[in-house]
């Protein structure tokens, strides 16, 4: 059976920041989030259903190639960079306070962080929706937006940087107070992910800084487009990490609690997010394998490192697994398998948990097929690769987006759900509508079925086959669009009903053997940011340097409006 | 059940040595494919300037669409643009090494052929080039497959894969769709 954990040494007095109990100093901020990226997040899934009607044979109303551009770059701006940014700084700042059980520090600097990311996504929203930046949110140069399109993503990403400062003053303040102790899972993690997040931006920082915004207000003429494509490829793996990160914090504090049993193992938690602090950076090149301006060693070097940041992953899998078989054992589960059947599954957090590693699976599988270098040619651009980030990013992390919401819910509106059924059917509308608007899509990907196209010419018998799986896909669109909106009332009733008297925290998963003391290099990242930094020189040094080295002819700039 | 730490930390270590192996043998098969199969990603990197492609010797309009070189390889040159392909159809013999290679005046472009994992980015500033082998005869589409702008969904382009012995060309070498001979 377990050991009994060696007592804590006792705590020092409680210092000047200590949360007084039945308090949460961050409610405000933290809803304040949770709504602009739950906002953006339906408007999202609303425009992705239309979209999809778009492409189907189907005749759907103001069908125009210029409405649908915009409705694709806003659906991209809206999840790829308001739901993540604004969920993860909201997540980020109830880790800080209640898994630290301290004040967070800056509180200003967190609103006007806040304030900063609205700016920024209004100016961006309003570019989009006037016609001017139809350039996606991958942003593809030459084509150029107005520049208010670019500053006001600008914004939003200082405003991470903030958030990014404050994560690491927190935990930095944590560690003063309780000297040698290691910092609580959640936080490491999240910190970790601050991290990251700040080698992340470099990429799309240089590139809107130095080359796009400067061609958008009409300075340069000219622009290289293949230094454009790396710099933002440097970006552009990393931040699914950035988005992943509260999903995983879930898997290892949350879910082992809510199943009712703890984590395997806390060690292997924090081993798995510095691999994932390492490997999710050096990897950007394998969305440009098919690419000219890159050698095939540099392709092969990148895809070789992209399969060690699927290690973290498979780390996750057992030992989150293992936590769960505690839990269903330890609730009577007997056999091989039968553990599995005793696990509460009408918790909200085990449901969700189970529904993302079924997504997992599949959505981690395409990754794999993407990753292996010449056979990406199979399916570079088609639908394929849609369906692989649906699945991986709106199936396994946004399943556990909402499933962290619903755990913060009742301490941030003092109220419990009164019942968990209608949260339970939502978690599984999202499964249900995620597989079968992503598993056609596979399919047609296979058959060439190519990207980004506003309407079909289904006159032609090869797209014409397609049709009927572009109309399956648009059923598990609408299914998800479904779930959204019971998502958003789910959240909003407990604004006025449920039952009162939650407390104003959250129980986080206790290890099977809880560290008392662990090495500085899994409780700090000195270490971490001198290897990603040599990693970065290695994987992306001359792939960048060479077009200073040998620079290429320039593309002439495409001014949108 | 017996968790204690020594158990924990073996079992993870064992899990670790499976991953271990699952990414050798992946590294491993793509290695062999490279190696020995030579499927590699396209990866010429070779320039060429987007303000005067129409100026420049290989992509000149006469010498677009595909041509038989004096040593006898099938080359098809295309230009890709803002929204279409320059010739819009090509022809290519099946079963013979077919060398593609694109170019792009504007903006990036990339290119798929159906039913083939011929599949490429056109950035402006390089020749795109693919090697292939068409094994099977038809009408293949090839659409553009990167966002260019508003335009996109109407470019695409016909090859037109014929069985060797129907592939005909001029005395200059060059094929073109629609010659019936």
């Amino acid at each position: 059976m377990a050991t009994v954990a060696d007592p804590i040494p006792a705590s020092p007095p409680a210092p000047r920041r200590a949360v007084v109990s039945g308090e949460l100093n961050v409610r405000g901020l933290v809803a304040a989030h949770l709504w602009v990226a739950v906002a953006a997040f339906l408007v999202a899934c609303a425009l992705g259903v239309w979209q999809m009607w778009a492409r189907s044979p189907i005749e759907a109303p103001a069908h125009t190639a210029s409405n649908y551009f915009r409705s694709v770059t806003l659906h991209g701006v809206s999840m790829a960079f308001v739901l993540t940014t604004f969920f993860i700084m909201g997540f980020g700042y109830y880790v800080a306070e209640t898994a630290l059980k301290r004040r967070m520090p800056g509180l200003t600097y967190a609103w006007l962080a806040f304030w900063m990311g609205i700016t920024g996504t209004l100016m961006a929203a309003l570019s989009v929706i006037s016609g001017n930046a139809s350039v996606l949110y991958t942003f593809y140069p030459p084509l150029t937006a107005t520049p208010w399109f670019y500053i006001g993503l600008v914004l939003v990403v200082v405003g991470s940087w903030i958030w990014c400062v404050l994560m690491i003053a927190a935990m930095r303040g944590w560690k003063a107070d309780n000297p040698g102790r290691p910092v609580p899972l959640a936080m490491f993690a999240t910190v970790a992910n601050a991290v990251m997040w700040l080698w992340t931006t470099v990429g799309v920082a240089a590139e809107l800084l130095f080359q796009v915004i400067p061609a958008a207000f009409g300075w340069n003429g000219m622009i290289d487009v293949g230094l454009s494509r790396t710099l933002f490829s440097w970006t552009l793996h990393a931040i699914v990490y950035f988005w992943l990160f509260p999903a995983y914090i879930a898997f290892y504090t949350m879910a082992p609690r809510a199943a009712g049993g703890r984590l395997y193992s806390d060690t292997m938690g924090r081993i798995a997010f510095v691999l994932f602090l390492l490997y999710s950076l050096p990897v950007g090149l394998h969305h440009l394998f098919m690419d000219p301006e890159h050698s095939n060693g540099f392709k092969f070097i990148q895809m070789f490192l992209t399969a060690l940041v699927s290690v973290p992953t498979l780390l996750t899998v057992f030992t989150i697994t293992a936590s769960m078989e505690i839990a269903g054992r330890m609730r009577g589960g007997t056999g091989l398998l039968g553990w599995i059947g005793a696990l509460p599954w009408g918790r909200p957090m085990v449901l969700a948990t189970g529904l993302a590693f079924l997504m997992l699976f599949f959505g981690g599988g395409g990754g794999l097929i993407n990753m292996s270098y010449g056979m990406n040619a199979m399916i570079h651009n088609t639908s394929w690769v849609t369906a692989h980030f649906h699945l991986i990013f709106g199936g396994t992390v946004v399943i556990m987006y909402f499933a962290i919401a619903y755990a913060m819910w009742p301490s941030i509106t003092g109220r419990h759900f009164p019942s968990l059924k209608p949260l339970n059917l939502q978690l599984w509308l999202w499964f249900v509508g995620m597989m079968v608007m992503t598993l056609p899509w596979h399919y047609t990907g296979l058959q060439g079925q190519w990207r980004r196209v506003a309407a079909f010419d289904y006159s032609d018998p090869l797209i014409a086959s397609w049709g009927p799986w572009v109309i399956v896909s648009l059923i598990g669109g609408i299914i998800l669009m479904v779930s959204a909106v019971m998502f958003v009332a789910n959240l909003a009733l407990l604004h006025r009903r449920g039952i009162p008297g939650a407390p104003a925290t959250i129980d986080y998963a206790e290890a099977v053997h809880p560290p008392t003391r662990v090495p500085s290099s899994l409780n700090g990242f000195g270490l971490w940011n001198i290897l990603v930094a040599l990693l970065m020189a290695g994987a992306y040094g001359y792939p960048i340097a060479q077009f200073f080295i040998d620079p290429p002819p320039q593309a002439v700039i495409h001014q949108l409006s | 059940m017996a968790i204690n730490e020594k158990a924990i930390l073996k079992s993870e270590l064992r899990w670790g040595a499976v991953v271990g192996v699952i990414v050798a043998i992946i590294l491993g098969a793509i290695l062999f494919a490279a190696l020995s199969m030579h499927i590699n990603p396209p990866s010429n990197r070779e320039y060429i300037d987007p303000k005067t492609l129409h100026l420049s010797s290989e992509f000149t309009e006469g010498n677009l669409g595909t041509r038989v070189d004096p040593n006898g390889r099938v080359v098809s040159r295309v230009i890709t643009t803002q929204f279409e392909f320059v010739p819009n159809c090509i022809t290519v013999p099946a079963n013979r090494d077919v060398t593609l290679r694109f170019a792009s005046p504007d903006v990036i472009h990339g290119i798929l052929v159906t039913g083939t994992n011929v599949n490429t980015m056109v950035i402006p500033g390089y020749v795109a080039q693919v090697h292939t082998r068409f094994t099977k005869t038809g009408d293949l589409l090839m659409p553009c497959h990167e966002y260019c702008g508003l335009g996109h969904s109407q470019m695409v382009a016909t090859v037109k894969v014929v069985p060797p012995e129907q592939f005909r060309t001029d005395p200059q070498g060059r094929a073109v769709c629609g010659n019936r001979r």
